[in-house]
């Protein structure tokens, strides 16, 4: 790809801004140089600057990665936010056609009044689409749904090496199966086409159930998942000896048509909103209530009083909003900040089936003998897709946050080293959205040689310069062909 | 939080304040880079640094970057260089400076140009790639030389105390902007140094070496949480009363 700037442009290394950025934990910064274009040309323009200028290409879009997806040290960070235009909506099919900086809130604002709604969201509305299919993310329906991926029809990618690609099932499939998941790695995602999926109301009924121990848990788990379209667990990491695991689930399904006693008025954006207080405190100020509690002794004491609150709840069902369910990580703005300023990291560890109560019990355990104990514990049931990079396993997820302190940062890189290991020895894998840990290696005994050499083979034909370039790129994919 | 000074950059380091900062850095085992105009100055600067180096136990290495401050649009490119050479970097010195008399009657924008260039817009250039980079990795060093001039704007030269007062007002800023950040920056203000810059003037008092002054910068530097002093400090004084005076009692003075 040439420059298409004219003789006269000044170079993007003096005029692209520095800025700071972090990882949505914000226990990782790197000082990147900025780019926002406002349209898929201006993008075409940056990837041909750089492409000239030897610089490096991260794309980034809310930020809602973990860990140092969406950051570049030294090279250009690409801000996607600009590119919010919607292509197309199909109110008939639920098609939606849009570029990739539309969030998945502008997504179902457009569409729930027409019955539609995403068919995979994660646990937040802000993250952009262009994310949601270089990430592949999933949410508390990936066992029935499957990945974001799954639901993209088609998309067009602009290559550094090889130009304009349409990608589909049909058309370069090779590529759309490495490109979802493909960390955005192998290409600038420019348009995303997605079949979205038709509700007869904006509730679902949810069933609240607790659960005294790991392996109930895991009963009342598979319990649910039949008769269930979401089903996710929360556990108090906290809990030690015969109550280790335990926690609560919520089981969500579907509403058919005439189910719902206020009918399709459910379906209103203003039905789907959030509650602006919490507790009589305005949600924006939230996380500063929350700051001085989120320590080991008052999450431990806060977890205990939520799981009792949870067994009165227990066997209940009521209706809930979409929105109220699919984004608990949205009732209070900027809650990663309560964690001060170290920061925090998720792990979030994904193992097969079988094995898989033995392996999280292990997990459970080796952070409390760490006495580093996850604030937060969310338990999901997944199965596998066809995607090149997929995280996605039949099995199970526990996704754990862990405060971040100057005091426990290098003990608490231990213990993910120890529970890496303990994972890839239950056959499990890693999901680079939330990951800020792994290592080549761990990354390649996770996916295997052959996957990741298929995927590296493929990002040399497509992109030969290496323009496109993360932080995480640098440290967890393996630098050149795998010895 | 004392800081630890082990991959610099000084600019304006062939002379002056910038080189004793330099050389002082490198004889405690530091790998500097020297960022100047003149190459003959620079290559006396690195042969010094190389013969000072054989004797002592620890060398550090001192490594010439021919560029002139003024010209801002070829510092992303050189500053990228020498991290790259130096394996990261840890301090940023600012000591460029430039000071051309400017005669009584004398009104030139050439001059003023020079000054803004060369002692704001050149640490501007340095600064934003350093600063950002240490607030990133939530460490790190910025020194800026500036001057008691800054402190008011005197009759004698309107560009240079405009261009300090910028700097030390910059600074500041940055200061404030990074300190949560673990970033030091550090803004040293000399009152009269023994330099090219003040050779020949008049009326010179408590004049102290560019050694010393390097010396002193560099202690205020290691405190560590940034900070900003006078060098030597006894010019406090003369800066609380220069900024106490009425104006309309300024404006009859000489000074």
């Amino acid at each position: 790809m040439g420059s298409l700037a004219g003789d006269g442009v000044a170079p993007l290394r003096t005029k692209a801004p520095w800025r700071v950025l972090d990882g949505f934990g914000r226990a990782v910064h790197a000082a990147c140089r900025y780019a926002a274009p406002r349209s898929v040309e201006e993008l075409e323009e940056v990837l041909g600057q750089a492409w000239d200028e030897g610089l490096s290409v991260a794309f980034r879009g809310s930020g809602r990665s973990y860990g140092d997806a969406a950051l570049n040290t030294e090279g250009i960070v690409v801000d996607a936010t600009g590119l919010d235009r919607v292509v197309r909506w199909e109110p008939e099919t639920g098609v939606f056609e849009a570029e990739p900086g539309v969030t998945i809130e502008g997504l179902w604002r457009r569409t729930i009044e027409d019955g539609f709604w995403p068919a995979v969201v994660p646990g937040t509305m802000k993250p952009t689409l262009g994310g949601c299919v270089s990430m592949n993310i999933h949410g508390k329906n990936n066992f029935r749904a499957g990945t974001f991926g799954e639901h993209v029809l088609e998309l067009d990618l602009l290559t550094p090496g090889r130009g304009k690609l349409r990608c589909s099932r049909e058309e370069n499939p090779e590529i759309f199966h490495a490109v979802v998941g493909g960390l955005g790695l192998l290409g600038a995602v420019t348009r995303v086409k997605l079949q979205l999926k038709r509700v007869e109301s904006g509730r679902l009924r949810v069933r609240s159930l607790s659960a005294w121990s790991l392996d109930e848990m895991f009963d009342q788990f598979e319990g649910c998942l039949p008769g269930s379209d979401y089903v996710v667990g929360w556990v108090d990491c906290f809990a030690r000896g015969e109550a280790l695991g335990r926690g609560q689930i919520h089981a969500a399904s579907y509403l058919e048509a005439g189910e719902d006693p206020e009918g399709r008025d459910s379906l209103h954006v203003e039905a789907q909103g959030l509650p602006g207080h919490i507790l009589g405190v305005p949600k924006s100020k939230l996380w500063r209530l929350m700051k001085p509690f989120t320590n080991d002794f008052w999450v431990s004491v806060v977890n205990g009083l939520k799981f009792r609150a949870s067994t009165w709840e227990h066997g209940k069902s009521y209706l809930q909003s979409h929105v109220g369910f699919a984004f608990l990580l949205d009732y209070v703005p900027d809650w990663r900040l309560a964690y001060g300023a170290g920061g925090f990291i998720q792990v979030q560890v994904f193992v097969p089936h079988e094995g898989a109560r033995a392996c999280l019990h292990d997990v459970l355990a080796m952070c409390q003998e760490a006495g580093l104990p996850s604030y937060l514990g969310v338990l999901k049931r997944h199965r596998p897709d066809a995607f090149l990079l997929s995280h996605a396993v039949d099995g199970w997820s526990l996704a754990l946050d862990f405060r971040v302190t100057a005091q426990t940062r290098a003990r608490l890189w231990a213990l993910t080293e120890q529970l890496t290991e303990r994972v890839l020895a239950a056959g499990g894998r890693f999901y680079f959205a939330k990951d800020a840990v792994l290592r080549p290696e761990d990354v390649t005994r996770a996916y295997g040689r052959e996957r990741l050499e298929g995927f590296l083979a493929l990002k040399a034909a497509l992109d030969p310069r290496q323009v496109l370039r993360s932080d995480l790129l640098r440290r967890a994919l393996p630098p050149g062909p795998i010895g | 939080m004392s800081a630890a000074f082990t991959r610099a950059i000084v600019v304006g380091g062939s002379s002056g304040i910038g080189e004793a900062i330099a050389r002082q850095l490198a004889a405690e085992g530091a790998q500097v880079a020297v960022v100047a105009r003149r190459e003959a100055e620079l290559a006396r600067v690195v042969a010094a640094a190389a013969s000072a180096a054989s004797a002592a136990s620890a060398p550090g290495k001192i490594k010439a970057y021919v560029h002139d401050a003024a010209d801002v649009d070829a510092v992303p490119e050189l500053f990228a260089k020498i991290v790259a050479d130096l394996g990261g970097l840890d301090t940023l010195v600012y000591a460029a400076g430039a000071m051309p008399a400017v005669a009584e009657g004398e009104y030139s924008f050439e001059k003023d140009r020079t000054m803004v260039a060369v002692n704001l817009l050149g640490a501007m250039a340095w600064m934003n790639p350093a600063v950002a980079r240490f607030e990133a990795a939530r460490s790190g060093t910025v020194v800026g030389i500036s001057s008691i001039a800054g402190e008011r704007g005197r009759r004698g030269n309107p560009g240079y105390c405009t261009s300090k007062a910028a700097l030390s007002t910059y600074l500041e800023s940055l200061r404030n902007r990074c300190a949560r950040y673990g970033v030091n920056v550090v803004t040293v203000k000399p009152g009269f140094v023994d330099t090219a810059m003040t050779r020949g003037m008049k009326g010179l008092f408590w004049l102290i070496s560019a050694d010393e002054a390097a010396k002193q910068a560099l202690s205020l530097a290691r405190r560590g949480s940034g900070a900003s002093g006078f060098v030597p400090a006894r010019w406090g004084l003369v800066a609380l009363v220069v900024r106490m005076l009425p104006s309309f009692v300024f404006r009859r003075l000489n000074f």
